[in-house]
């Protein structure tokens, strides 16, 4: 997510391939470093959406299609 | 023989005084001078201003709401596109981050776009408190750091439904009024219920329909 732009795509791959799974990982860890929140939209049980956030590549969900990348929540006024 | 001038010393006395003076002045006033130089060059300066484009931020928009219409559940989804808020249920078995506790009744969360996050209890619309929380980049890709109005709103939904605990205690939180008119916030609750209520009637009315229709 980005302010003026809406969603912008940083990377796709399949992660059952090593190279590709090393890119994804590799854009993962700059996301973070830059200081982002990462979410994983995810289905529970009932059927009912929600978000896992996630704070290294290996808690997301092998079968997840993707993970947003957010700024990090600040106290507001 | 001349007249002595007796002003002489004196001036070179003064004079020697006031080199001094200078010298020790300088230590103080030449950091000065050279911070009021380097603010004078910065005020002059032409600094690129990425100008408000209403057309970008309109696209940017339909993304944002195309990207969370796509994450939340239909129902989230019709609420925000027909109440412009989403509701989202508590999940702290005392409510949330809150001193005086729900006392295990459910409670929910309003999420508006850039604006508060407003926790109140699910039967009685008692709202509990505002929390004020928000989603800068700092990096300001396009002048502002501000996302989209749906963006904003689905950061809130993420961090909410994903770690409740997280937000809630990194948000500001303030007593109900502080930011949202409360009568506002009670009239959004009722919206709220009749949206809910004529939504359970229209399901209602189409699964009994659909046998005699497709019966007839």
């Amino acid at each position: 997510m980005k302010p003026g732009h809406g969603e912008v795509l940083l990377a796709e791959g399949d992660i059952g391939l090593s190279e590709d799974e090393l890119r994804l990982t590799k854009e993962f860890r700059r996301q973070l470093d830059a200081g982002l929140w990462a979410a994983v939209p995810v289905m529970d049980g009932q059927g009912r959406r929600n978000a896992q956030m996630v704070k290294t590549f290996d808690d997301v969900p092998r079968d997840a299609d993707r993970v947003i990348f957010f700024p990090r929540a600040a106290g507001g006024r | 023989m001349g007249a002595r001038r007796p002003g002489h010393p004196v001036l070179l006395a003064l004079a020697a005084t006031a080199l001094v003076a200078v010298a020790l002045l300088s230590e103080e006033l030449l950091p000065r001078l050279e911070e009021m130089w380097s603010r004078h060059r910065a005020r002059r300066q032409l600094v690129p201003v990425m100008a408000y484009d209403p057309g970008r931020e309109r696209r940017a928009e339909q993304r944002a709401r195309a990207l969370l219409r796509s994450c939340v559940n239909e129902e989230e989804w019709a609420m925000y596109r027909d109440l412009g808020f989403i509701r989202v249920w508590g999940t702290q078995a005392d409510g949330p981050a809150d001193a005086t506790g729900t006392g295990g009744a459910a409670y929910a969360y309003l999420i508006y776009p850039h604006r508060a996050i407003v926790a109140y209890l699910a039967q009685t619309h008692r709202l509990l408190n505002e929390y004020c929380v928000a989603f800068p980049d700092e990096t300001r890709p396009y002048g502002s750091a501000r996302l989209p109005d749906s963006d904003d709103v689905l950061a809130k939904w993420m961090a909410l439904t994903g770690d409740e605990q997280r937000l809630i205690s990194t948000a500001n939180m303030h007593l109900p009024g502080r930011q949202l008119d409360p009568a506002r916030v009670k009239r959004d609750l009722w919206r709220l219920s009749q949206w809910e209520r004529a939504r359970i009637r229209d399901a209602a009315r189409n699964a009994t329909s659909t046998p005699l229709d497709s019966a007839g």
